[in-house]
């Protein structure tokens, strides 16, 4: 009971002081909007096309938002030592680590709703499988949060983590088939594609939305979570490593 | 008294530096400790690893009798920690930092409201409750995370230098707060580097030194030593290191100190008489301006233990 109110006033009060702030809302509005129009216009301005969009943005959108709100977040509360009364506090690295994450995923997850509010306004969801799509958002939220949570740890600088993130967000965009098919992607990369959760994100996600995977749902599924469970206990790992000196 | 603090051989290194070295302690119930010296001492390391912020290398430490080595989460049930720099949430009011901080120790929402307005009353800051703590005066930010390392009402509080910083007033309204969390039975846990503060508060006392404790003793029996000491500042005009010398030669049972340039210490075992001093300097065409008698205190005994000066200490931080 005590650990749920430690998880539970933590996750509300990330939200309260960092993700409902009106920049963090406004750039979860900004940063689809100019991903889907930029698309939109390069693909020749055929309102058929965001339903071939949305996967791929959505997905940046998650990406971007998730991982930099918890690599941010956390160096900041890092940096200006409040991390350390979490740390003080009788409460499990996982639930505290979770609770942190949390706030993130929901973050990231609710960045969605500014393509999927486009894509609705211009074109025809019907055939969209929302019970695959959800699960797609939860899960690339949580692996691209716990991949921040892993940034976070590395680095002692907000600029620091900002500068990893981008160092493999950027290269995701293209070798995660979230724009045109991997297999348009030169021979030698594709390996490192399979490497990245994004792309399995990413297929479920063109799944749902056009029927357009190339790997099966459940295999994509089990990937990401097997990600996400890594990542997170490397992270722990390197929390206990290297603030708990 | 039983001990509720308990450490046992502490050693911690960082690469080549050795931070704590085998250090050994134990503060009683009810009891506060003063945790003294310079910056690097060891100090902070110590509380990190008290607090389980830090692991030992080697050595034992028993909080409220749980193991903090093995098990620091279920130790830090009994302690709250003030540490050096505030450390709350600039984006929250007085009042959400403090609910924030009693959620992390497991307190249902209506009890730990109540125990915030509680605090905020018994910390004068009532009226800023609702302002947010980026921009409290630096006095209101000591307070209320004081307020936050109580607020889940522990059986230990670590007290990492509480008036760094603050002006004369918020530094002795802070002291009297520490005082009477004291009174009312809290253990405590203080690092300090100004000794006199730690001759108000202190039961106890510990002066630790380049990562080992170098004395350990009750404000009286570190004061006995120098109990019939005698010491006076004399401020003059004109004076200079032949005229010390003069003096030390006319009158071989004090010692004379410089403090700085006008200003000599005289100690002795004996009641200092001010004339013939006067006549002595005179002599040397010195004017005594001022002559003031000075009680031995806790700095002398620091001093004499370490070699260290106290103004260096404070200087140095």
């Amino acid at each position: 009971m005590s650990s749920w109110i430690a998880f539970w006033n933590i996750v509300r009060k990330d939200i309260k002081a960092y993700y409902l702030k009106p920049p963090n809302i406004t750039w979860g509005l900004i940063f689809p909007l100019a991903w889907t129009a930029m698309f939109f216009i390069r693909t020749g301005g055929e309102v058929e096309d965001v339903l071939y969009l949305l996967p791929g943005v959505t997905a940046v959108s998650i990406l971007f938002g998730a991982t930099s709100m918890l690599a941010v977040t956390v160096t900041f509360e890092k940096k200006n030592r409040s991390f350390e009364r979490l740390l003080l506090a009788p409460v499990s690295f996982q639930t505290l680590m979770l609770a942190k994450t949390s706030g993130a995923i929901l973050f990231g997850a609710l960045n969605v709703l500014a393509p999927v509010m486009i894509a609705l306004f211009l074109t025809d969801l019907s055939a969209v499988a929302w019970h695959v799509f959800v699960p797609a958002v939860f899960l690339i939220a949580a692996t691209s949060t716990f991949f921040g949570l892993f940034i976070a740890v590395a680095v002692n600088e907000v600029f620091e983590a900002q500068t990893y993130s981008n160092f493999f967000r950027f290269p995701m965009i293209f070798l995660c088939g979230l724009f045109f098919p991997i297999e348009q992607i030169p021979p030698l990369l594709r390996p490192f594609s399979y490497l990245l959760p994004l792309t399995y994100g990413a297929d479920m996600l063109h799944g749902a939305v056009h029927g357009g995977n190339t790997l099966s749902l459940t295999v994509s599924f089990i990937v990401l979570c097997a990600f996400c469970t890594a990542l997170f206990l490397v992270s722990l790992w390197n929390i206990r490593r290297k603030w708990i000196m | 008294m039983d001990e509720i603090i308990v450490a046992d051989g502490l050693v911690k290194q960082f690469d080549a530096v050795m931070a704590v070295a085998d250090i050994s302690f134990c503060v009683r119930r009810g009891e506060m400790l003063g945790f003294l010296g310079p910056n690097g001492a060891g100090k902070t390391t110590t509380i990190n690893m008290l607090t389980g912020l830090a692991r030992p290398d080697a050595g034992a430490i028993h909080i409220a009798g749980v193991d903090c080595v093995a098990n620091p989460k279920a130790a830090q049930y009994h302690i709250g920690v003030v540490p050096d720099e505030s450390n709350l949430y600039p984006e929250l009011t007085g009042f959400e930092n403090l609910c924030f901080c009693a959620a992390l120790y497991g307190m249902p929402k209506q009890v730990r409201q109540q125990r915030a307005r509680e605090l905020l009353t018994t910390f004068g800051l009532v009226k800023a409750s609702d302002r947010k703590f980026g921009g409290y005066s630096k006095g209101m930010k000591r307070k209320l995370t004081i307020a936050a390392g109580i607020i889940h009402r522990p059986k230990i509080l670590f007290l990492d230098e509480p008036t760094m910083g603050l002006d004369v007033s918020g530094a002795r309204q802070l002291r009297q707060l520490i005082a009477d969390l004291h009174g009312a039975g809290t253990t405590i846990f203080l690092t300090t580097h100004y000794i006199e503060e730690a001759e108000r508060l202190c039961d106890r006392v510990a002066f630790i030194v380049s990562g080992r404790i170098v004395k350990t003793g009750s404000i009286p029996e570190l004061l006995a030593p120098i109990q019939g000491k005698h010491g006076m500042l004399l401020v003059c005009d004109g004076h200079d290191t032949e005229a010390t010398q003069t003096l030390a030669e006319a009158f071989p049972e004090m010692t004379f100190t410089r403090q700085d340039k006008d200003t000599l210490r005289v100690e002795a075992d004996s009641p200092i008489l001010v004339g013939p001093l006067a006549r002595s300097l005179e002599a040397h065409h010195v004017e005594i301006l001022e002559a003031r008698r000075v009680r031995p205190s806790l700095e002398d005994v620091f001093v004499d233990i370490t070699g260290i000066e106290a103004k260096a200490m404070s200087d140095k931080r």
